[in-house]
């Protein structure tokens, strides 16, 4: 167990003073109560059982019937404190994880992937919170209990109080060991698990490769390899899980056996009364399921520390790409912006001298790279997939910043201003179109927040967009479904485009589709991209010859690096790199138009 | 055909195997029940007869046994008590081991059995199953889904008999040992079953809104972080961190307001079965005055009481959430229901090294007609090129030619040899019509293991061999661990022409009297993909190729050419008879030109 890591929660438990009082105060009455219940056995026994009497038993029954009354108040306070707790502490947690997030950089996002990601966010939360909770809760329960049990016992009798006492280190010791061995298995299956997963995943991926190759029966032989050592494995955390279960009641009732050997020699010798004797077969019993919930939830904590680790280790990651306090003091913050200061964007971009590598590569991308954009003029940036064409793109939106050298925004250095003021002045498509659930109104008005309903149809007609609501019955209140799945390729591209005019933003990123669509909604597209560029400076990672050759300037990138620039009929006259896409691009679209 | 697997079927094939262990684990669980109980029996014999001198009848054998073993003197009987305790205890425990024990390796058989027949079956699902299915949702079928089901048998099922052997077998000792207590007890049985029914069922619509709340978030979390880019570039972050708020700040004001009725639930469960109990010590305090109650039966009971009321309370929650596997169960029934490939007993396995004859051959795929009237003839050992644009029936024609499709009767044939396709073997087919998909599929193993996949050899110099008629053993070769890199995820992400040219040597391995290479080249520059041209012609000598491309380059050397367009042959010929027809093939031809003219 490491304190240092644990520490990390303490300053959400801070907020959590109150509840955390409520629930320690509530489980301590609860155990008070519930340690005194043999204590009723055991009257039974000796006022009414052994002597055959009745009398004063209405008394005693309304006595145990309000301590009944009262444990089930403590237990009802105590699980809504509980669940108090656990939805204070895991909303909190989530929310800085999510809002720390949203300033980390892309370089981050690139070196971890969403599903990592949102494990972080939701599950290790989730985890931590549910173990604060009600695990912490439980032990304290579990502990005050045991504690409770020994004092009543002690005080009913030393000697066999100490016999029980004896037992205790013995089944701690045990639960202990099993229950670390069993993490460690238990990851193991985890990891099997995974590995499973990923088999299937791969298997129907590649089912149809399969069958061409005719290697089904093959690759179901390797699966049930892999099922077999999962079921090994299984099988294992699961006699672990068994044998200490077993050894604990095992235990327990060596327990009892000895407490009436001791119990049954002193009550022979009139030292111990008979209901005293039946308390401590009780206590014997439940002391040992106490000991196995504490060591359980301690080593439950044990594997919920890594938790904890991996999200303070999120929320310590470092916010590289941010603004300086300064610019922060002008132009405000990402999520308090002070828009009375922001200076208009005319949308010159010039790069000077930059040099540019990704934080997690060797190589240099851009060496000395110099580059200066009018206001209002298009770069088209061409290439083979994977050549590094958005690397000029990442700098402009500063979504990385130059290694070292700079990028200017209307003559100053970008890293002036804040980040929200650049971005405020930018529209962006991306190759795939990012939807968010919700109606297309909702995602054309991302561009544009309070945007009204006429802005949002002036600007999807603007972009030959508003065919699609027409068609659809609910028109722009039609849902799009998670990541826009409803609507084909091309329809989310037509909306994307909506979404980034409507703000009329003076700087233009734009990431060509490449997949095929049907030849209407691509004439459409085609319409759309020339209402886009007209008037702004935009920068556009090009896969299509009537944009290519309509650009400003085309910038030719090849293996990372800017190999040629210059206009379209500059780049063919020259017949290097430009002129061979050129050619391959033509004999495609020439084909796809067969 | 195959008859179609009810769901009862599904079920008891994935039982297979685990049956007998979950029938073991029936039988344990009963006698671990048994013990358990024998234990406070025990216990009170030896208040009442030991300790209290009472004389307790017992079954003459067990009454010699204890006095030959020294049950005579006190200490005697009270160490024999002692261990009688331990012994019952230990015996119970050990049961109790075998049963979860045999309840785990059958429940894991289980899961064996079920993914192991899930994954056979997806296999061999036709490829147009595969075409027209989510891989993600079938995954989670195979994966979650097994999971559901299994936790439907090993837990709850199971759990249900344990509950009610239990039960049985307390009130059965408590009935013939004392019939009034017996009924204290066994009044508050249904009571706290009903009371859990009642209440799970009622908070079930609470949790499920709690559910539909996380999943909110859930997507809302996904969404920002895939739309990270977009996120940034609108500079919404603010937007995205209110929205996060309102979602989560929902889901927490849910879970608090089930909180509260889960509280009451639990603590109003805790006061009845704390009221069993003292209903048992009240009554058996008043029986005993009269005489008719021992010390040591009052004890056993209580101990039975304290025994029965958890495992009750949990069957109530355990007969509520079995509802739930219904879907799951209906979710696997789904692909197991859908027909497989099945082997033809009388498939022909004929020698392919023969004539590829398409006669009118016409084919319809959802409807819409994608091949019409296609005939045409690959002589044996020949090169056809095929010129056509994406949604020309290319693609198609490639899945009829390996059965991946069937070309229903009366739409055509095609016979390699004069032998109906539809006769022949689909294994034996595939295994001898080398296919090289247009988007290949690599499998997470090594390079050499992915090119040798099909071929089996083992054999590294050959794989080297065809790694380099591929054109990409100089690419293979600069990787760290060279044919022994992995790939994917756990290893290296190879481009799309790299994992193009792998495909292909994949395929060169298998030395298939038939090969076809669908638009196999597309990612590669035509300098590459005219090394692998030259390489293949002395690779595949004697095999018949299709090459596909929309590449006039790729085809232009080929026996004989034809131009698909909307799923017709509009021109045929050699490259020679194709430019003097002057139409699209020499269009294509005329661009490409104009490229080579380029210095």
């Amino acid at each position: 167990m490491n304190i240092k890591i644990w520490a990390r929660l303490l300053p959400y438990l801070k907020n959590l003073k109150k509840p955390l009082i409520i629930g320690f105060i509530t489980m301590l009455v609860s155990s008070a109560i519930e340690g005194a219940y043999p204590l009723f056995t055991r009257y039974a026994v000796d006022k009414f059982v052994t002597p055959g009497t009745t009398r004063g038993i209405g008394a005693f029954a309304l006595a145990f019937f309000a301590l009944i009354l009262v444990n089930g108040v403590a237990a009802i306070a105590w699980s809504r404190n509980s669940m108090v707790i656990e939805m204070r502490l895991g909303p909190a947690l989530k929310r800085d994880c999510f809002v720390h997030l949203q300033e980390l950089p892309l370089s981050y996002y690139n070196q971890n992937s969403v599903g990592y990601l949102i494990s972080r966010v939701m599950s290790d939360t989730d985890r931590i919170a549910g173990l604060i909770s009600w695990g912490v809760m439980q032990l304290l329960g579990s502990t005050f209990y045991t504690i409770g049990s020994f004092v009543y016992m002690f005080a009913l009798n030393a000697r066999l109080a100490l016999v029980l006492l004896a037992v205790l280190p013995v089944a701690a010791l045990v639960t202990w060991l099993l229950q670390k061995k069993l993490l460690v298995v238990n990851r193991r299956v985890r990891d099997v698990n995974s590995r499973i997963s990923g088999a299937y995943n791969e298997g129907i991926t590649g089912a149809k490769t399969s069958k061409t190759l005719v290697i089904e029966d093959r690759n179901s032989v390797e699966f049930g390899e892999l099922t077999a050592g999962m079921y090994r494995e299984s099988v294992r955390a699961a006699r672990l899980q068994a044998l200490l279960m077993q050894l604990m009641l095992i235990i327990g009732s060596v327990a009892v056996g000895v407490v009436l050997l001791r119990g049954g020699y002193l009550v022979a010798d009139d030292m111990l009364a008979y209901g005293v004797l039946a308390a401590f077969i009780t206590y014997a019993i439940s002391i040992i399921d106490q000991i196995s919930e504490i060591s359980r939830i301690l080593s439950d904590s044990l594997s919920a520390q890594a938790c904890v680790e991996r999200v303070a280790a999120l929320l310590d990651e470092p916010r590289t790409v941010t603004d300086t306090p300064e610019v922060e003091a002008k132009y405000g913050g990402v999520f308090d912006p002070k828009r009375e200061n922001w200076e208009p964007l005319a949308g010159r971009v010039t790069f000077e001298n930059v040099w540019f590598k990704y934080p997690d590569g060797d190589d240099y991308i851009l060496e000395d790279f110099s580059l200066d954009v009018p206001a209002g003029s298009t770069v088209a940036i061409v290439g083979e997939t994977g050549a590094g064409k958005s690397t000029i793109v990442n700098l402009v939106c500063r979504f990385y910043e130059p290694t070292s050298g700079r990028v200017l925004l209307d003559g100053r250095d970008a890293r002036e201003r804040s980040l929200l003021w650049l971005h405020s002045s930018l529209g962006y498509v991306l190759q795939d179109p990012h939807l968010f659930s919700g109606t297309i109104l909702d995602n054309i008005r991302y561009g544009k927040l309070g945007a009204s309903d006429e802005e949002v149809t002036a600007a999807a007609r603007l972009v030959s967009a508003d065919g699609i609501a027409e068609r659809l019955r609910d028109g722009y209140l039609t849902e799009v479904g998670e990541g826009g799945d409803m609507l084909s390729t091309g329809e989310k591209q037509l909306i994307s485009f909506a979404r980034a005019v409507i703000a009329n933003p003076p700087l233009f990123v734009l990431d060509e589709a490449t997949s095929s669509i049907d030849t209407e909604t691509e004439k459409l597209i085609q319409d759309a991209i020339s209402h886009i560029l007209n008037g702004r400076t935009s920068f556009i990672i090009a896969h299509r010859l009537s944009t290519i050759s309509r650009a400003d300037l085309i910038l030719v990138v090849d293996d990372g690096k800017i190999v040629e620039r210059g206009t379209h009929s500059e780049l063919l006259a020259q017949g290097g790199h430009y002129s061979a896409l050129y050619t391959a691009m033509r004999i495609d679209e020439e084909s796809a138009g067969l | 055909m195959e008859k179609k697997t009810t769901k009862l079927q599904m079920l008891l094939d994935f039982l297979r195997g685990g049956k007998r262990w979950f029938a073991l684990a029936v039988v344990a669980m009963g006698a671990a029940t048994l013990f358990r109980f024998l234990t406070p029996q025990v216990v009170g014999y030896t208040v009442d007869a030991v300790i209290g001198g009472k004389t307790v009848e017992l079954p003459e054998p067990l009454a010699n046994l204890l006095s030959s073993l020294g049950g005579g003197t006190y200490g005697g009987a009270l160490l024999l008590c002692a261990l009688g305790v331990a012994v019952t205890a230990v015996l119970a425990g050990a049961f109790n081991y075998a049963a979860r024990m045999c309840n785990a390796v059958g429940s894991q058989a289980f899961v064996k059995r079920a993914r192991d027949i899930l994954f056979n079956h997806t296999q061999r699902l036709p490829f147009e199953w595969h075409m027209k299915h989510m891989t993600g949702d079938t995954i989670q079928r195979c994966t979650s889904d097994v999971q559901t089901t299994r936790g439907f048998v090993a837990d709850q099922l199971i759990e249900v008999v344990r509950t009610v052997i239990l039960i049985a077998t307390a009130l059965f000792i408590m009935f013939s040992m004392n019939v009034t207590m017996a009924l204290v007890v066994s009044a508050f049985i249904p009571i706290i079953l009903v009371y859990t029914l009642f209440f799970t069922r009622r908070i079930a619509g609470e949790f499920l809104q709690c559910d539909e709340a996380e999943g909110e978030l859930m997507v809302a979390v996904q969404e920002n972080l895939t739309g990270v880019r977009v996120v940034r570039a609108f500079g919404r972050e603010r937007f995205e961190r209110d929205r996060f708020d309102e979602k989560n700040n929902t889901l927490a004001a849910k879970w608090i307001r089930l909180g509260y009725t889960l509280g009451v639930y639990w603590g109003v469960g805790d006061v009845v079965s704390t009221l069993a109990l003292l209903a048992v010590i009240t009554v058996g305090a008043y029986l005993s005055a009269g005489g008719s109650f021992t010390l040591g039966e009052f004890l056993i009971f209580i101990t039975y009481t304290q025994q029965l009321t958890w495992p009750v309370r949990q069957l109530g929650r355990t007969l509520s959430e079995m509802s739930k596997a219904g879907v799951s169960i209906e979710r696997l029934h789904e692909i197991i229901a859908a027909p497989a490939e099945t082997s033809e007993p009388n498939a022909k396995t004929p020698p392919l090294e023969r004539d590829i004859v398409f006669d009118n051959v016409s084919f319809t795929y959802e409807e819409r007609p994608v091949l019409q009237d296609l005939s045409f003839t690959v002589p044996r050992g020949a090169t056809l090129g095929i010129l056509g644009a994406t949604g020309s029936g290319k693609s198609t024609l490639t899945y009829l030619l390996n059965r991946l499709y069937d070309l229903p009767r009366g739409s055509g044939s095609i016979t390699i040899g004069g032998v109906d396709l539809r006769e022949i073997d689909r294994a034996y087919l595939r295994r001898n019509v080398g296919l090289v998909l247009q988007e290949p599929f690599l499998f997470s193993k090594t390079i050499f293991e992915n090119i040798d996949i099909a071929a089996r050899t083992g054999d590294r110099a050959k794989v080297r061999d065809k790694a380099r008629a591929a054109a990409v053993d100089d690419d293979i070769a600069a990787f760290r661990n060279g044919y022994d890199t992995m790939v994917g995820e756990r290893g290296v992400t190879l481009s799309g022409g790299q994992k193009q040219r792998v495909a292909i040597a994949r395929t060169l391995m298998t030395e298939a009297p038939i090969m076809v290479f669908d638009d196999s080249m597309s990612a590669l520059d035509m300098e590459t993909d005219a090394k692998i041209r030259e390489a293949l012609r002395q690779n595949t000598s004697g095999a018949t190729v299709i090459l596909i491309s929309h590449r006039v380059s790729t085809l232009m050397t080929a026996d004989k050419i034809i131009v698909l367009e909307g799923g017709r042959v509009t021109e045929s010929g050699t490259h020679r008879d194709l430019l003097e027809q002057n139409g699209h093939y020499k269009r294509v031809y005329d661009i490409q030109s104009a490229a080579e003219v380029q210095p």
